[in-house]
Formats: structure tokens, sequence, C-alpha cells
């Protein structure tokens, strides 16, 4: 707990320490964490393997750019909103794909993504099929300075992935979280025990494109500039996400976490090599699947019993002495 | 007037490549429950596999499925057999990923070897053949041999699945793998036959894909799509509904281009969530999930 004190409040100094290029590498490392955290919440912990969840980054995106552009909004209030709508969306989307079981499920939301993409390639005010940049004035209307925008920008990163992650914890906490493992684990049993299954798997559904819209326009505010292709980018946003979380561990808030500093580890030194370096990745994510399906993650804690969010749950049976959970000294 | 007709009419020619893309991945779905998310990017291999084998042997496109048919049913097998059957459980996470892995494997080998140039085959005289229906409606001999072929395939499919000692094994592994292998079938086997006869269909659609249009490496994942909706507008587990399903596919697709360019992918995709909204199980559903 301390430990975790001490090391967000190191981050959250890194302007202090850190020069633009740190800071701007550190902002994509916490937007990696907080997609593959939610992609885990997803497949990991409710069982909907989506591979399309660049829909929900995509749309965020736009959502953001519509508002700065058309409205002349400025893109700090852009960002939540974006995220709101974006959820507003995924009401309506999971009528449709949650009709679909399972793998056909993953590919139905695939199919939303290209709905998606194409739309906004249609949107000529938003640039239609090329894309579009953030007006310059808006953008630096938003901190005195741009190394104020800099540390802004990177604040605002440290602060999604933390309330990603919070978010995460306290629904896994809730009664839900209990829900949505026991839907995983099997369906028929889940609704058995009284779980309402089809409303559990679309809060989880709407709460995940909610963050991860928002979590997408603070992306493409970062980058200013914007186009269907790179917005809905199924290997950006799905491929690399599905990679890290399998790498760092499914199914464990951790694993998404050390998935993503390995990914951005191997990139820093391997990003030379272009397509091969994606070939291995896609390799590395196959054998890890098959040979330790829990991840690196899974095996540190097999090993050491290491935890570092309080999400294990015991049975404890009244009278008896108190089960330890896995973790505790 | 005679313009719908030719759009519609090209529409159905096309749904036929859609439904030979629809075949190979339902027939794996039947046996297995697997939905292999590289589908496409075999379609693509096979397709760089054959411009290999005219450029090397000096064969046209069509003679040159002679060789990737059984090639492309080599490799399904070994596939299937070295790596697929690992994945195979209750757990749907471990095949959706080793594919989804898969998908981008090829797709980057691919681009290291024959980078992102888009290429196309050229089968002759053949391509230029057209023959008059009535006034101002045409029909070329390639779209028609297509649309003939991806007919035959489904037949054969079908007759495999129903009347042969293979299509029984297929039917009652699908059913129960215990009792399957009970009554001595070799599942491991089973299934990588199925996969080896999947992707000898997916040859096939990657040759003719290979010859209607240009093609890259980045080009599999919407023929994934495209294959999946057919299956999904026919109805899971008919192979003549997939045939159907390539066909409204094909035919939204070419209204919505004959309206607007850019409208031609989103024309099939709305005519997909359509029938999802409308009639989930499909048009013409043997199994329920």
């Amino acid at each position: 707990m301390v430990l975790s004190v001490v090391a967000l409040a190191a981050l959250a100094a890194a302007p202090l320490w850190g020069g633009r290029d740190d800071l701007q590498l550190l902002s994509q490392i916490y937007a990696y964490i907080a997609l593959a955290s939610l992609w885990n919440l997803l497949a990991g912990y409710a069982g909907l393997v989506s591979v399309g969840q660049q829909a929900y980054v995509g749309l965020g995106a736009y959502i953001l750019f519509a508002f700065v552009i058309l409205a002349g909004m400025s893109p700090l209030w852009a960002i939540p909103l974006a995220g709101i709508i974006a959820a507003f969306a995924a009401v309506s989307v999971a009528g449709l794909v949650f009709r679909l079981r399972g793998h056909y499920f993953a590919i139905g939301t695939w199919i939303i993504a290209e709905v998606f993409r194409l739309l906004a390639s249609q949107v000529s005010v938003l640039g239609g099929g090329s894309g579009i940049s953030l007006p310059a004035a808006l953008v630096v209307a938003i901190a005195p300075s741009r190394q104020w925008r800099d540390f802004l920008e990177y604040w605002i990163a440290l602060a999604l992935v933390v309330a990603v992650l919070a978010l995460i914890v306290l629904l896994l906490r809730s009664r839900y979280g209990l829900a949505l493992k026991a839907i995983r684990d099997s369906e028929l049993a889940a609704a058995c025990s009284g779980v309402d299954v089809m409303r559990a798997k679309v809060l989880v559904y709407v709460v995940t494109a909610f963050a991860t819209a928002t979590v997408g326009a603070f992306i493409f505010l970062q980058r200013l500039r914007i186009s269907p292709d790179a917005a809905f980018s199924v290997n950006d946003w799905t491929a690399f996400v599905i990679f890290i979380t399998v790498i760092g561990g499914i199914g464990r808030i951790e694993g998404p976490i050390v998935g993503t500093v390995v990914f951005f580890a191997l990139r820093q030194t391997l990003a030379d090599l272009g397509t091969i370096y994606l070939l291995m990745l896609g390799a590395v994510a196959i054998v890890i699947m098959l040979a330790a399906p829990k991840g690196i993650w899974g095996l540190i804690v097999e090993r050491f019993g290491w935890q570092v969010f309080p999400l294990e749950r015991s049975v404890v049976v009244k009278g008896a002495p108190a089960a330890k959970a896995p973790g505790e000294p | 007037m005679t313009d719908w007709i030719n759009v519609i009419f090209q529409g159905v020619l096309v749904g036929g490549l859609y439904a030979m893309f629809a075949a190979g991945l339902s027939l794996i779905f039947g046996v297995m429950r697997l939905v292999n998310i590289a589908h496409g990017d075999l379609i693509v291999l096979a397709a760089y596999l054959a411009l290999v084998t005219t450029a090397t042997l000096g064969i046209g496109p069509l003679v040159s499925l002679l060789v990737v048919v059984p090639l492309m049913a080599a490799i399904g097998y070994a596939l299937q057999r070295l790596l697929l059957n690992r994945t195979l459980g209750d757990d749907l996470l471990p095949p959706l990923l080793v594919t989804f892995g898969l998908s981008v494997i090829i797709q980057n080998a691919l681009l290291t070897v024959f980078t992102a140039d888009s290429l196309k085959l050229q089968a002759g005289a053949i391509e230029q053949a057209t023959y008059r229906l009535f006034d101002g409606v045409y029909v070329g001999l390639l779209p028609l041999l297509q649309f003939v072929v991806a007919v035959a395939v489904i037949g054969a499919l079908q007759f495999v699945f129903y009347r042969t000692a293979l299509g029984r094994a297929f039917r009652a592994t699908a059913d129960n793998q215990a009792v399957a292998q009970l009554m001595g079938l070799d599942n491991r086997h089973v299934f990588a036959l199925a996969m080896a006869l999947s992707l000898a269909v997916v040859a096939i659609a990657g040759v003719f894909l290979a010859i209607r249009a240009n093609f890259d490496p980045s080009i599999g994942p919407a023929r994934l799509i495209f294959g999946f909706e057919a299956v999904i507008i026919g109805g899971l587990g008919s192979l003549w509904g997939t045939l159907v399903g390539g066909l409204v596919l094909g035919v939204a697709q070419a209204i919505g281009a004959h309206l607007d360019p850019g409208w031609q992918l989103l024309a099939g995709h709305i005519a997909f969530l359509l029938i999802l909204a409308v009639r989930p199980e499909g048009l013409f559903p043997r199994i329920r999930t």
C-alpha cells in the first residue's frame, strides 16, 4: 500500500524529473494500461471476448474532434462527454451483439467497429476518409504555455489510468464482480444462483465502452490528428491490447500492467524490425497462451503468491478459523 | 430497370464467392466449435500461393488449383494437428487468441515476403469473355464460372457431410466427442481432416479472389467478416443457407455500390445487422447454440 502511494507520487512528479519525450512515452504506456485493463475486464472477468473495442476508441476520438471542431468546445470538456455519449451508443450496440454468443460475439463486435469506421469516413465535415487535424488555437488554449500543456496532458493520462484501475477494482469488489466471475465460469450456474446474467453483462459492456471511449478521446487529443483507419485500427487498439493482456496475464488486474511494460520494453528495443516485430509478438502470444495461459503475472503469483490488488475471495466458515487470503502476511 | 437487374445479377455472382469464404468457416465451426479468425488471412495466403505457383510453373491460375488445393489442405491438417487441437476445450479464449495471433503472423509474414503492393492473377482470355443474356444484362464467363464452382463446392460439402463415412465421423464428433472416441474415432485426426477440407475450400476461394480483384496482405480480415456475415445470415449449420447468405450479402453490397461507391461495404454490414435484429437465428437455421 505504502509502496503504491510512493510509486504514484513519483509518477505524478514525473514533469520534475522527465523530459518531454519521457512524458509522452509514459502517457502512451498509461493509455495502453487503461485499454488493456478494460479489455481484461471484459474478456478475463466477464467472459465477453471482444475483438472490436477499437469501435469505442475511435468513437470517443471522433466525438472529441466533433465537439472541438464543430462546436468550438474545449478539448478538456469534450473528453468526458465522449465517454458518456459512447456509453449510450454501447447500449444500443449491446442490443445487437448480445444476440451472438462466444466466438460469434467476438466477430460481431468487429463488424460493429467496421461499421463505425465506414460511417466515420462518410462524415465529410470531419475530413471523410482522409482525416482531419484539431484546430491549433483551441488546443493551445488549454494551458498557458506549451510546457504546461505537456504537463497537463501527462497528468490527464495518469489520472485516467488511475481512475480506470480504481473503477475496475471497485466494480470487481462489488456484488457485480462476484456475479461476473460466476458468469465467466458458468452462465447456467450463475443464472441458477439468481444472477441476472444479461443485466450484468450489458452493464460491464457499457462501463467498458464508456472508459475505452474516454481513453480514446485522450489518445487522439494528444495525437492532434484523426483518420478513420487510425482511429478504428484493429491492430493498434485490439491486437496489441490482446497480446499485452495475454502476455501479462489474463483475468488478473496486474496482468495488463505487467504486459504493457513488457510490450513497451520490446517495442523500444525491437521496433526497427517493423513487420518482424509484429510477427514475433503474435508468436509469443500464441506460445504463452498454450504453455502458460495465466501469463507472466500468473507465473509470479504461483511462485511467490504476490497480489497487488486485494481481489481474491476466500470462503470463511463461521466459527472456524478464517482462511488466509493468498498474499496476506 | 435493366440497370437494376444487372446490379442484382452481378451481386448474386459475387455472392457465390462469399459463400465459398463462408463454407469453410461454417464447416469447422460445425465440427469443432472453432471460429478461425485467421480464415480470411488463409484465403489471402492461398491467393499468394497461387501467384507463386503460376509464376514458377508457368501455368494458368485455374490449373494452379491442382497444386494450391492439396497444399492448403496439407497446411490445414498440420495446423490443426500441431497447434489448434491443443486449444480446444471448454474455454473459448485459447482458440480465439491463437487464431487471432495466427492472423497477425500470416499478415505480417506475407507483408515481409511480398510487400504491401496490390497484385492480381491474370487468367487470360477467359477474363474478357462475356455473354449477353438479354438487352442490357451481360454476364462474364469468369464470374459465372466462379458462381458455378461455388454451388458445386457447397453441393460437394453437403454430400461429404451427409453421405460419406467421413461426414458421419464429422457429425458424430460434433454431437459428442467422448462417445465418438469410444466408437473408435480419433478426434484429433477427425478435426485435422475437417480443417484440411476447410482449407481446401479456402484455396479455391483464394484463387478466384485473386483472379477477380486486386489483393494485398491486409485484406484478409474483411474476407473473414464477409464469410462470417454469410454464415449468420444463412443460419448456423446449414450449408445451403450459407449459399443464400452469401448471395444476400453480395446483392446488398452491389445495391449499395450502385447508389454510392462509398456505401458498398456499409450496405452489406447493414443487411447483416438487420437480419441479426429481426431474425437472429438466420434465414435457414439448422442448429441452435
